[in-house]
C-alpha cells in the first residue's frame, strides 16, 4: 500500500510496510541521513524530528502515523543552515563528534518555538531526552541561551 | 563526487602569551555564519601538490590533507593548524580534506601515522606534521630563489606570498617547481615563541557540517545496489553457533537470506570474527526485524556461569596472593609490617562499554579488481589490512574511505571490532555492497569492553602523618591475552604514583577472562586514577592532612605537578569546612604526557541523592595549539568519566552483560551534568602532552573524595549509584 509523506515540504509516495519506523524511511528509503539511529527504543533522542511542528522521535513513529502530516528533519530546519539554533551552535562550537547533534538541534528548536526564553530548568527538562556521549551539554545550554538571544534580537 | 571543503571562516584571535604558568579560562568567541559544503572524501584533484600533505590553488586556497580521523577531538583542525603555522598562509584560505588511506599504504606509510589514538596527534605527532609544512615553505622559497637568482635566505614566505626585494609572487606560482626541489637539509620546526597561529582560539573546521545533517558518517553510506545486514553474534563471547532456522523468516518482506559467520581459529585477536548469524535484506529495518524472529541456538560453554559476583570473588582471591613483582622492595614490606599506623583498602571497578553514539557498522563493496570500505575506524590503514586479510586480497587493491566518526573513545582502533570482517565476508558472498549495522544492543554486547580493575593498597605512615612505605597489588584483565595494553598500562598508574614515598613495593596479577576488551579513552588511568587518588585521600586524612596540601607536600621537587596543584588551589576554592551534605574533593592523575587535576563540588541529600555541582580542571599539557579545542576536550572528558563512575558499570549474568541499551546502561544527561571550568598551567618548553583523554581520570576520584567530605562515606568501587549515600 502506498503511503504519501511530506518531508521538508517535498511529497513522497512509498510502497512500504506501514509499521516501518519513520527513522528508517528517512535514512534508507529517502536518503535523508542527517536523522540518526542511536538506540531504537526512544532513549537517546538522536532521531528527533518535527511532525507538524512538534518534536517526535522517528524511531518510535510508524510511517503510517505521519501520512498527511508535515515532517521536518535537520535537513529542512532552515534553507541556508541559519536557523537561530544552527547559528548559535556554530558560534558556541557545540558539536564534537556531532552524531547526536541533529537530534539536539531539533529538540532545541522545538523548545524555543514553544518557550522563546527558557530558564535553565526548562532547558534541562526539554533536553534530558537527548544523549551526548561527547559530553557537550554545557555548550548545548550555552547554545540554547544564545539562540534565544538571536531569535529575540 | 565533491571534495569536502572545510573552510575556516571562523577565526578568532585571543590573547595568549608565551608558555610558562599560562592560565586560560573558558571563552566562547563570536563567529560569522558558515558556508557548508558536502561530504568528507579523499584527496582532492584540484590544486598543485607540493607534498603529500598539501596542495595550492591559483586562487590562494590551501588544501591540507589530514591523515587522521575526526571523531570530535578536533584532529582535523589541529593538523591544518600545525601545517598552516609552518607554511605561513592565511588561515581563512585553508581547507582540510581527509587524506587517502590507500595512498598512505601504497607509498610506504607516506603520512607516517594514520591511526588516531592515545591523544597523540598533537602530543607526539606534531614534529612530523609541522615539518611537512616547514618543508613545503622552504621548497617554495628555494623555487622562487632559483627563478629570481637570489639566495633562499633573501626570500621571505609570509601569508601565502613570496617576496624578495621588489619581487613578489603567490605561493601557487611556484607550487609545481617547489614539488621538485630537493633541499640539502630539511628545516627544523618552529619554537613556540615564534608561533603566529598556534595558541590562538580557532573554531573547529568540521562544526558547520555538524549543524545541518550534512556531515557524513560511515553509517550514512549509501551505494547503488547496496543491501543491509543485521547481525547477532553469540551473546556470551566465544559461544558456538549451533543452528538457526532460516525457513522461519524466508517469507518476511525484503529478506534476501540468513548467513552463518564463523570465528576463525587463530584469529582471536582484537579484530576478531565471532560466531554469528547475519540476516540480509533490502533495508536495515527489514533485516533487523527478521533477525529478531530468527530461531538461533548457541552453545555458550563454561563462560555461561560467570557473573559479577564470581568476578569479584575471584578478584578478592587473587589480591590475596603474591603477584608478579614489577617494583620489588622488601624494605617497604618490612616497614609496613613493623608500623603501628597502617592504611589499607581494596578497590574495584567494573567493565564499561564505549557506547559511541554511532553504533558500530561497516559497508564493504567487493569487486573483481578492488574492494571499498567505509567504516568508523580510528585506523584506516588497519581497516584496509583487516579486509585484505579476511578476503585474501592484496591490500593495495583495498580502498578505505575516511568518514566522520560518531565517537571513537579508543574502541574503534585497529579495526577494534569484527564488523569490518563481517561486511567483507557478506559482500564477497553476495557480490554486492553490504552495509552491516549493529543494533545498539549488539553494539553493547559485542563491544570490546574496558576491562574491570582491582587493587589492594597498603601504606604505613610516619610521625608527621605522611606515608613512609607503600605496597600496592593490582589486578588487570588482559586484552585477549595481549600482555601490553591492559596490564602494562594499568600497572603504570599505580606503580608510578607521583608521590615522594621512600619505600615502594608493587605487584601485578594478569587475569584472563572470556570478555574481549580494548583500549578505552584514557586506558589504564581511567580505572587506576580512581584507585590511586581515592587512596591518596585516605592516606592524607589518616595522617591528619588537608588532602590538597598533602598532594602539594608529597610532590615537592616535581615542578609540573606543583604548578598544576598550586594552580588548582588558587582557582578552585577548595574547602574542607563545608556543612554536612556538601563536600569538595580533589585528585590529580597523569596520562598521555599530561597532568590533570580536578576539584569536585558535590551535594548529597539526607536521602542519599547525589548532585555534582561543579568540576574545576587544571591541566599541564605543555603547549596548547588551540585553546578552544583543548577546553572542549576537557569538558567532554569530564562528562565521559563521570558518566561511568556515577551511572555506569556493566553487569554480567550468565556470561553476558545484561545492560542492553540506554535504558539499562546510563550515561550522564544534561540535567545531571555539572558546570565544568577549565584552566591550564603550562610548562611549555620541550614538554608536550595529549588533551583528548587526560582530563577524565581525575574526575571519579575527585567526586568520590567529595562524597566522603559530604557524607563520611568512603567509596572504593564504582558506579556510585550502587552505593547508599544517605546520612543522618
Amino acid at each position: 500500500m502506498a503511503i504519501s509523506l511530506s518531508i521538508n515540504g517535498v511529497s513522497h509516495s512509498l510502497d512500504i510496510e506501514p509499521e516501518t519506523p519513520l527513522l528508517w524511511v528517512l535514512r534508507d528509503e529517502i536518503g535523508l541521513t542527517g536523522t540518526k539511529y542511536g538506540c531504537g527504543i526512544s532513549s537517546c533522542g538522536a532521531c528527533m524530528v518535527h511532525v507538524d511542528g512538534q518534536p517526535a522521535k522517528a524511531c518510535q513513529t510508524a510511517v503510517s502515523a505521519v501520512a498527511g502530516k508535515q515532517v521536518t528533519t535537520i535537513e529542512g530546519l532552515s534553507k541556508d543552515s541559519n536557523h537561530p539554533v544552527q547559528k548559535a551552535w556554530r558560534e558556541v562550537g557545540v558539536p564534537q563528534c556531532g552524531y547526536c547533534q541533529s537530534g539536539q538541534i531539533m529538540s532545541a528548536a522545538a523548545l524555543l518555538q514553544k518557550t522563546p526564553k527558557p530558564t535553565d530548568s526548562q532547558i534541562d527538562a526539554a533536553m534530558a531526552g537527548n544523549i551526548c556521549r561527547c559530553g557537550t551539554y554545557q555548550r548545548i545550554k550555552a547554545g540554547i541561551r544564545r539562540a534565544a538571544q538571536i531569535s529575540g534580537a | 563526487m565533491t571534495d569536502l571543503n572545510l573552510s575556516r571562516r571562523f577565526f578568532v584571535q585571543s590573547s595568549i602569551g608565551a608558555a610558562g604558568g599560562l592560565l586560560l579560562g573558558f571563552h566562547v568567541p563570536q563567529a560569522q555564519a558558515a558556508k557548508t559544503e558536502s561530504r568528507p572524501w579523499t584527496t582532492p584533484t584540484k590544486g598543485v601538490e607540493v607534498n603529500a600533505w598539501l596542495s595550492l590553488d591559483p586562487d590562494g586556497t590551501v588544501t591540507i590533507r589530514v591523515p587522521h580521523t575526526e571523531m570530535g577531538q578536533g584532529g582535523m583542525t589541529s593538523v591544518a593548524l600545525m601545517i598552516a603555522e609552518e607554511l605561513d598562509v592565511e588561515w581563512s584560505k585553508v581547507q582540510a580534506v581527509f587524506a587517502d588511506p590507500n595512498r598512505h599504504l601504497r607509498n610506504d606509510k607516506e603520512y607516517k601515522v594514520m591511526s588516531t589514538h592515545g591523544s597523540q596527534l598533537v602530543w607526539l605527532q606534531h614534529p612530523h606534521i609541522m615539518q611537512a609544512g616547514a618543508s613545503a615553505r622552504e621548497r617554495l622559497k628555494e623555487a622562487a630563489a632559483l627563478a629570481w637568482g637570489v639566495p633562499r635566505a633573501q626570500v621571505v614566505a609570509k601569508q601565502g606570498v613570496l617576496t624578495s626585494g621588489a619581487r613578489r609572487a603567490a605561493y601557487a606560482e611556484f607550487a609545481a617547481a617547489a614539488a621538485n626541489v630537493k633541499l640539502t637539509e630539511e628545516p627544523a620546526i618552529k619554537q613556540a615563541k615564534d608561533w603566529w597561529l598556534l595558541g590562538t582560539d580557532v573554531l573547529r573546521l568540521d562544526i558547520p557540517h555538524k549543524v545541518n545533517g550534512s556531515a557524513q558518517y560511515a553509517i550514512d553510506t549509501r551505494l547503488p545496489g547496496m543491501v543491509y545486514a543485521a547481525v547477532k553474534a553469540s551473546p556470551v563471547p566465544w559461544g558456538k553457533l549451533k543452528s538457526f532456522n532460516a525457513d522461519a523468516i524466508k517469507n518476511r518482506p525484503g529478506v534476501i537470506g540468513a548467513f552463518e559467520l564463523r570465528a576463525v581459529a587463530g584469529k582471536r585477536g582484537q579484530p576478531d570474527l565471532q560466531d554469528a548469524v547475519a540476516v540480509v535484506a533490502t533495508s536495515w529495518y527489514r533485516a533487523k526485524t527478521a533477525l529478531d524472529l530468527l530461531p538461533v541456538e548457541w552453545d555458550f560453554g563454561e563462560a555461561a556461569s560467570v557473573n559479577n559476583a564470581s568476578l569479584s570473588a575471584h578478584a578478592k582471591k587473587v589480591l590475596g596472593e603474591t603477584g608478579l613483582m614489577t617494583k620489588e622492595d622488601p624494605k617497604a614490606l618490612e616497614a609496613i609490617a613493623a608500623s603501628k599506623k597502617v592504611v589499607t583498602a581494596d578497590y574495584e571497578r567494573p567493565f564499561e562499554a564505549h557506547l559511541r553514539m554511532e553504533p558500530i557498522n561497516a559497508t564493504v563493496h567487493v569487486q573483481d579488481d578492488r574492494v571499498d570500505v567505509w567504516s568508523p575506524t580510528q585506523d584506516q590503514s588497519a581497516a584496509i589490512l583487516l579486509v585484505a586479510d579476511q578476503l585474501g586480497v592484496d591490500p593495495k587493491n583495498v580502498y578505505a574511505h575516511t568518514m566522520f566518526l560518531g565517537g571513537g573513545f579508543g574502541g574503534n582502533g585497529a579495526g577494534g571490532t569484527g564488523v569490518t570482517r563481517q561486511a567483507a565476508e557478506l559482500s564477497k558472498r553476495l557480490k554486492r555492497p553490504v552495509k552491516v549495522l549493529w543494533s545498539r544492543e549488539e553494539d553493547i554486547a559485542q563491544d570490546k569492553q574496558r576491562p574491570m580493575a582491582a587493587a589492594r593498597m597498603t601504606a604505613s605512615l610516619g610521625a608527621n602523618g605522611l606515608p613512609e612505605a607503600i605496597n600496592t597489588r593490582a589486578l588487570w584483565y588482559s586484552i585477549d591475552k595481549m600482555n601490553q595494553i591492559g596490564p602494562a598500562t594499568a600497572d603504570y598508574g599505580i606503580r608510578n604514583m607521583p608521590y615522594n614515598i621512600a619505600l615502594r613495593h608493587h605487584e601485578r596479577h594478569n587475569v584472563e577472562t572470556h570478555v574481549p576488551s580494548s583500549t578505552h579513552r584514557g586506558p589504564g588511568a581511567n580505572q587506576t586514577g580512581f584507585i590511586t587518588e581515592v587512596f591518596a585521600d585516605e592516606m592524607a586524612l589518616a595522617g591528619g592532612w588537608n588532602p590538597l596540601d598533602w598532594r602539594i607536600e608529597m610532590t615537592k621537587g616535581k615542578d609540573d605537578w606543583q604548578r598544576v596543584l598550586k594552580t588548582l588551589k588558587e582557582k578552585a576554592g577548595y574547602r574542607t569546612d563545608l556543612k554536612k551534605g556538601e563536600g569538595m574533593g580533589v585528585a590529580v592523575v597523569e596520562c598521555h604526557g599530561t597532568i590533570a587535576a580536578a576539584c569536585a563540588t558535590v551535594s548529597v541529600s539526607r536521602g542519599g541523592q547525589l548532585t555534582v555541582e561543579k568540576i574545576v580542571i587544571v591541566a599541564d599539557c605543555g603547549h596548547v595549539i588551540n585553546p578552544r579545542g583543548a577546553v572542549e576536550q576537557i569538558e567532554g572528558a569530564v562528562v565521559y568519566e563521570l558518566s561511568h563512575a556515577w551511572l555506569g558499570g556493566l553487569e554480567m549474568r550468565g556470561g553476558r552483560f545484561v545492560n542492553t541499551n540506554f535504558d539499562s546502561y546510563n550515561i550522564l544527561r544534561i540535567d545531571q551534568t555539572p558546570e565544568v571550568e577549565a584552566h591550564f598551567a603550562l610548562t611549555g618548553g620541550k614538554k608536550w602532552g595529549g588533551m583528548g583523554e587526560p582530563a577524565g581520570p581525575p574526575v571519579p576520584p575527585a567526586v568520590a573524595n567529595a562524597i566522603f567530605a559530604a557524607t563520611g562515606k568512603r567509596i572504593r568501587s564504582t558506579p556510585f549509584r550502587l552505593h547508599d549515600l544517605s546520612w543522618a
